[in-house]
C-alpha cells in the first residue's frame, strides 16, 4: 500500500479489493449437519445407561448448535480471517501509551516447552521448582527495574494490577485504623485510573494539569487532605512528559500520610534510567505486555505484576513466592494480614515465561538500551515532523506540551481540523490506507482531537522517516482536497463502520436455529 | 538523528526532562543479556525442574484440566495475524480479531443458554468477583450468598474484591456434596444483591440448577441475582444455565482449548441475561455495515467502558483475553455440536468407573455419602481417604503419578481433612485410570500400615 497508488476520491469508482470483494461469513454459516472434526476416543469402560449417570432433569435436551465443520474448512475459515487483521509484524504499530515492540519469537518457543505449557498449577512445589523458580528471578529483577522490595506476580493485567494496589492501599489505611474515601488522579490518567478507584469503593478527585503537562502543584496542595488514600499517577505521564516536581509531589502526598501509586503503563520510557521506587512510589504496576513484550493477542493475555515498598508489603496477595535458605521455593499461603486473593492460582505464568526470557536475554545494559532507543525514536520522530516545512506539519499537528519527549508524544489535530477541516479521525483513517496503523487517538482528554504516538525501540530510522512521509503526504493531499481522507480508508477490508448503528440495535451474537 | 532532534547525546535528552536525584546513577543489578541460545538453554533447564502432565500420570483438576489441546489450536494462535495485534481500536483493519470475538460470543450464548455475551475477561475465579460488582451495580444491595460449593479461589476472589465496593459475603453450607438448597433459601434475605452456586460444584458433584435458581428467587421479596460458575466443556450434557433460571454465567474458559501453563493465560467467559447488556464488563463486538454496506464488526456499547466513562464506568478491565478466547472458539469449532455431547457422555462414563473403581479400594471411600453413585459427577470426584493425604501423595509420586488435588490443602474446611479431588479428562483411560487404583491403593495400604505401626 503505498501513498502514491492509494488516493482514489470518494466515489471514484476504483475497483474493490480482494478482501474487500469476499463477504465476511461466520464459522457458524460454514460447513453442514454432520460434519466433524473431532473424533472422540472409544469408550473402554463398561457401558452403563447415560440416563443413570445423570438424570434427565440435569440433562442438556438439545445440544448446542456448535459449528458442524470439518478441520481444514476451520483451519481456511481461521487463516482467512487472520488476513483482515493488521499485526505488529507486518507494520509499523506507534500505538501510545501500549508499547508495540517486537515481541521475539523465543518468548513462544520457551513457553511452549511442555515443562512449563504442561504443568499443572496445583502441583506440589517440591515439583514445580523450575516454575517458581523462574517466577521468583522474575520478581527480582522487577523489584530492581521499580526500586520496590517486594512484588506480587499475581494481577492478570495492568487494570488488575490497579485494583490490587487499590485494596493495597485500603488495607495499609484499615491496619492504621484509618478510613480514608478519596483517590487523587490527574485528568490526563488512563481511564481505568479512575474506574478501578470507583471499584475499588473510593470516590475519584482529579487534578489539573499545569502549562507544562505536570501536575498542578497549587491544585494538588489543595486536594491533598486526611481524607485521600492514594494519588494515582503515570510518569512520564500519558502526555510522553516526565513530572519534573514528582520529589515535591511525593512529599505532599506522602504529608498527608496517602500513598503514592505509579501506573506502569509508560515504564519503558525509563528503565534502568530512573525508578518509581526512588522518586517516592509506594505501589508499582507493570504492564508485561507492554514493556517486557508479552504478545498482545488482539486483546489479551496481558499480566500485570505489582511492586510495593515495606509498609505496603504484609497485604500483598496470596499465595507468595517464599525462597529458604537451601534454595527451595515455596508459595505461602498463610499471610494473616494479606487483602486475599485477585484471582485463581499464581498468575498468567504463560506470560511470566515470556517476560522472563526477555529480561535475561537484554539483561541490564540491554533494559536501559531499549529505553534509551524508545525515547530516542519518539524524538527523532517527533523532530522529523517539526522539521518537515512543506507542509508545515507542525502548524497543523503542534505538540501539545513540552519541546522534548520521553517514549511518546501527543500532537493536538486542533489546527490541522480548523485550517485543513481534518479531524484527528480523518488522518488516523487515512494512514491505513498508508499501511500504518494510527496512533492512539483522543487521549488525553485534554489535548484537543489528541493523536498519541509512541514508536519504541524496535523500530529502525526508515519506518519512522516513512510515517513521517505519510503524515506530510496526507496533510499536502488534504490542503488539495480534504474529502479524500474524510473519505479514507479504501484499501481495507472494510471501510468506515457505522459504530452509531451497532451501539443503537445491538447484535452481538449470531441467531441460530 | 540526534541531529534532528537538536541534542549532542542521547543522555541529553534525559538530562533535560528527568531530574537528577531521581536518576539512576548506576546499572541495574541485573545479569548481563544472554544470546537467544544461552536464554533457551535456561529457559529449558527450568521447564526440566518441573513435573509436568508430560511426565506423569495426572489427575490433578480443581479449576483446571489436562484436556487434549488439538494442533491447529496451536498452529492458529501461533499466527502474527492473532498474536501480535493490540486491541482492535480501528476496527477497518481488525475485522479478523472481531469476527473472532462475535463468534466467540455466540458460541458462549449457545453453550450457556443466555443471550449476551461479552468477548471474555481475565479468568475464572475474578469472573465471579465481577459478577458480584456488576450485580451490586444493578441492585445497590449489600450481602452476596455464596455457596461453599463455589470453587475456593473464586470464594476469595470474591471477597478480596467486595470488601473494596462494601458488600458482606456469607458462605452457604453442603450437605452431601451439594449446596444445602434450604441453608441457601435462609441466607437469602432483602439486602441479597447476588447468589452464587458452581455448576459442576468445586468437589465435582452436579447441583440442581433449576432448584436453587428458584428457591434463590422466591426466598425474599426481592430476588437476587442468581451467578452461577459453570464449567464450559460439560455443558454438551448438563443443562445450560440460561435454561435453569440462571441470570448470569460465568467461568473458566481453560478447559475449551488452552493449556494448563500452571494456571495462566487462559480466559474468563461471561454471559448474562439481557437486562444486564449495558452493565456488562469487558469488550462486547457487534454486527454492523460500513459505508459501501459490506458486513462488519465494530466494539460496541463502550460507553460501559473505562477508556469513556472513567470513574463511572462498569468494570476497570481493559485487556482481557483475546488470544486465549480464539482458542476457546476454535475448539468448540472443532469439538462441534456432536462431539461436546460425545465428550461429555465418555467423562460421565470414566469418570463413573474411576469413583467405582477408587472407592473399592480399602481405605477409600467417597467424601461426601456412604452410597458413592447418590451424586452425579461428570468429570471429578471426592474421595476420603484414611490415611495421610500428603504422604498417599508422597508415595503416588513415586510412581509418576498424581492422584489428585489434596482438598483440605485447597479449602481449609475441617470436614475436607482426608480429602482428595481426582479429576478425568479424555486424556486419562481405563488403563490409567485402572493403573492409578493400583498405586492408590497401594499407596493407602502401605500408609495405613505404617501409620499402624507408628501408633
Amino acid at each position: 500500500m503505498n501513498a502514491a497508488t492509494t488516493a482514489p476520491p470518494a466515489g471514484s469508482g476504483l475497483s474493490e479489493t480482494s478482501l474487500q470483494r469476499e463477504p465476511a461469513v461466520t464459522i457458524f454459516e460454514r460447513g453442514a449437519p454432520g460434519r466433524r472434526a473431532f473424533q472422540c476416543p472409544a469408550l473402554d469402560v463398561p457401558a452403563v445407561d447415560p440416563h443413570e449417570l445423570l438424570p434427565a432433569h440435569l440433562r442438556r435436551s438439545t445440544p448446542p448448535a456448535l459449528p458442524e465443520i470439518s478441520e481444514p474448512e476451520i483451519v481456511r475459515h481461521y487463516v482467512r480471517l487472520s488476513k483482515r487483521n493488521f499485526d505488529l509484524d507486518s507494520g509499523f504499530y506507534p500505538l501510545g501509551s501500549c508499547t508495540m515492540k517486537h515481541n521475539p519469537r523465543l518468548h513462544e518457543r520457551v513457553a511452549a516447552l511442555p515443562g512449563h505449557a504442561r504443568l499443572h498449577p496445583l502441583q506440589d512445589p517440591a515439583r514445580a521448582q523450575g516454575a517458581l523458580e523462574l517466577m521468583w528471578n522474575l520478581e527480582r529483577a522487577l523489584s530492581e527495574i521499580s526500586g520496590l522490595p517486594h512484588v506480587s506476580l499475581q494481577p492478570s493485567a495492568g487494570s488488575h494490577g490497579e485494583l490490587a494496589g487499590v485494596l493495597l492501599t485500603r488495607a495499609y489505611h484499615e491496619s492504621r485504623g484509618e478510613t480514608r474515601h478519596k483517590v487523587l488522579t490527574p485528568d490526563t490518567s488512563h481511564g481505568t485510573n479512575p474506574a478501578t478507584v470507583t471499584m475499588a469503593g473510593f470516590e475519584v478527585v482529579a487534578l489539573a494539569t499545569n502549562p507544562d503537562g505536570g501536575i498542578d502543584l497549587d491544585d494538588l496542595r489543595t486536594k491533598a487532605d486526611s481524607d485521600v488514600a492514594c494519588l494515582m499517577l503515570t510518569n512520564p505521564n500519558t502526555l510522553g512528559l516526565f513530572d519534573p516536581n514528582i520529589v515535591e509531589i511525593a512529599e505532599i502526598v506522602h504529608g498527608v500520610g496517602a500513598t503514592l501509586y505509579y501506573d506502569g503503563a509508560n515504564l519503558n520510557a525509563i528503565m534502568g534510567l530512573s525508578r518509581p521506587g526512588d522518586m517516592g512510589f509506594d505501589i508499582v504496576h507493570f504492564n508485561l505486555h507492554k514493556s517486557f513484550t508479552q504478545p498482545h493477542g488482539g486483546g489479551g493475555p496481558g499480566s500485570g505484576p505489582i511492586a510495593v515498598s515495606e509498609r505496603i508489603a504484609p497485604y500483598l496477595p496470596v499465595p507468595t513466592v517464599t525462597r529458604d535458605e537451601d534454595g527451595h521455593f515455596n508459595l505461602d499461603h498463610e499471610r494473616s494480614q494479606s487483602i486475599g486473593r485477585l484471582r485463581g492460582f499464581q498468575g498468567n505464568y504463560g506470560c511470566f515465561v515470556r517476560s522472563y526470557a526477555y529480561i535475561c536475554s537484554l539483561g541490564a545494559e540491554g533494559l536501559k538500551d531499549a529505553s534509551e532507543t524508545a525515547v530516542l525514536n519518539a524524538n527523532y520522530l517527533l523532530a522529523r515532523l517539526k522539521n518537515t516545512t512543506h507542509p508545515p506539519v507542525a502548524e497543523y499537528l503542534p505538540l501539545a506540551y513540552g519541546k522534548l519527549c520521553l517514549h511518546e508524544f501527543v500532537l493536538s489535530g486542533g489546527p490541522m481540523k480548523r485550517e485543513l477541516g481534518l479531524k484527528t479521525l480523518d488522518l488516523a483513517k487515512r494512514l491505513l490506507d498508508h499501511g500504518f496503523h494510527p496512533p492512539t487517538v483522543y487521549f488525553p482528554l485534554l489535548v484537543d482531537e489528541a493523536l498519541m504516538v509512541e514508536p519504541t525501540e524496535t523500530e529502525t530510522r526508515e519506518t519512522l522517516d516513512a510515517f513521517a512521509d505519510a503524515i506530510a503526504a496526507i496533510l499536502s493531499e488534504a490542503a488539495d482536497d480534504p474529502e479524500i481522507a474524510r473519505n479514507a480508508p479504501y484499501t481495507t477490508p472494510v471501510r468506515r463502520l457505522d459504530e452509531v448503528a451497532a451501539a443503537k440495535h445491538p447484535v452481538i451474537r449470531q441467531a441460530l436455529s | 538523528m540526534l541531529d534532528a532532534i537538536g541534542v549532542g547525546s542521547v543522555g541529553e535528552i534525559f538530562d533535560r526532562q528527568i531530574p537528577a536525584p531521581v536518576r539512576l546513577g548506576r546499572p541495574l543489578d541485573l545479569p548481563a543479556g544472554l544470546p537467544e541460545q544461552d536464554v533457551y538453554e535456561h529457559l529449558r533447564a527450568l521447564a526440566q525442574r518441573n513435573v509436568s502432565a508430560e511426565d506423569e500420570l495426572c489427575f490433578l483438576g480443581a479449576g483446571m484440566y489436562d484436556h487434549y489441546v488439538p494442533a491447529l489450536v496451536d498452529m492458529l494462535m501461533e499466527r502474527s495475524e492473532f498474536l501480535t495485534p493490540y486491541t482492535p481500536y480501528q476496527p477497518e483493519i481488525s475485522q479478523g480479531g472481531l469476527q473472532v470475538m462475535f463468534e466467540y460470543q455466540t458460541a458462549i450464548s449457545e453453550l450457556t443458554a443466555l443471550p449476551v455475551s461479552n468477548a471474555s475477561v481475565y479468568e475464572g475465579p475474578s469472573a465471579v468477583a465481577s459478577a458480584g460488582y456488576m450485580a451490586r451495580l444493578h441492585n445497590g444491595r449489600g450481602r452476596f450468598v455464596v455457596s461453599a460449593g463455589l470453587h475456593p479461589h473464586s470464594i476469595a476472589t470474591l471477597r478480596t474484591y467486595a470488601h473494596g465496593f462494601g458488600v458482606e459475603v456469607i458462605e452457604v453450607p453442603l450437605r452431601e456434596g451439594v449446596t444445602d438448597i434450604d441453608a441457601w433459601a435462609a441466607a437469602i434475605d432483602e439486602d441479597t444483591s447476588a447468589a452464587f452456586f458452581a455448576q459442576p460444584n468445586f468437589y465435582g458433584a452436579v447441583e440442581d440448577a433449576a432448584a436453587l435458581s428458584a428457591a434463590a428467587k422466591t426466598a425474599a421479596e426481592k430476588a437476587p441475582v442468581v451467578i452461577a460458575q459453570v464449567d464450559p466443556l460439560t455443558l454438551g450434557i448438563l443443562a445450560p444455565p440460561g435454561d435453569c433460571g440462571v441470570d448470569v454465567a460465568v467461568g473458566e474458559g481453560q478447559s475449551l482449548g488452552n493449556r494448563l501453563d500452571f494456571g495462566g493465560p487462559s480466559f474468563g467467559f461471561f454471559a448474562a441475561r439481557e437486562e444486564f447488556l449495558r452493565r456488562m464488563p469487558g469488550r462486547i463486538a457487534g454486527e454492523t455495515r460500513d459505508v459501501d454496506g459490506r458486513r462488519g464488526f465494530v466494539l460496541t456499547l463502550q460507553t460501559r467502558e473505562q477508556h469513556i466513562r472513567r470513574a463511572k464506568a462498569t468494570s476497570n478491565i481493559c485487556t482481557s483475553q483475546a488470544l486465549n478466547a480464539l482458542a476457546g472458539v476454535v475448539y468448540l469449532s472443532w469439538l462441534g455440536r456432536q462431539g461436546i455431547v460425545e465428550l461429555g457422555e465418555l467423562l460421565l462414563a470414566r469418570t463413573h468407573y474411576a469413583l467405582q473403581t477408587l472407592t473399592e479400594l480399602e481405605g477409600v471411600e467417597a467424601l461426601h455419602s456412604s452410597s458413592s453413585s447418590s451424586q452425579p459427577v461428570v468429570r471429578e470426584f471426592a474421595l476420603r481417604l484414611d490415611a495421610d493425604v500428603a504422604a498417599v501423595r508422597e508415595r503416588c509420586a513415586e510412581q509418576s503419578i498424581n492422584p489428585g488435588a489434596d482438598l483440605y490443602a485447597l479449602t481449609g474446611r475441617e470436614e475436607d481433612r482426608g480429602g482428595l479431588l481426582v479429576a478425568i479428562t479424555e486424556r486419562r483411560t481405563r488403563a490409567d485410570i485402572d493403573r492409578l487404583a493400583d498405586v492408590l491403593g497401594a499407596a493407602v495400604a502401605s500408609e495405613r500400615q505404617s501409620q499402624a505401626v507408628g501408633a
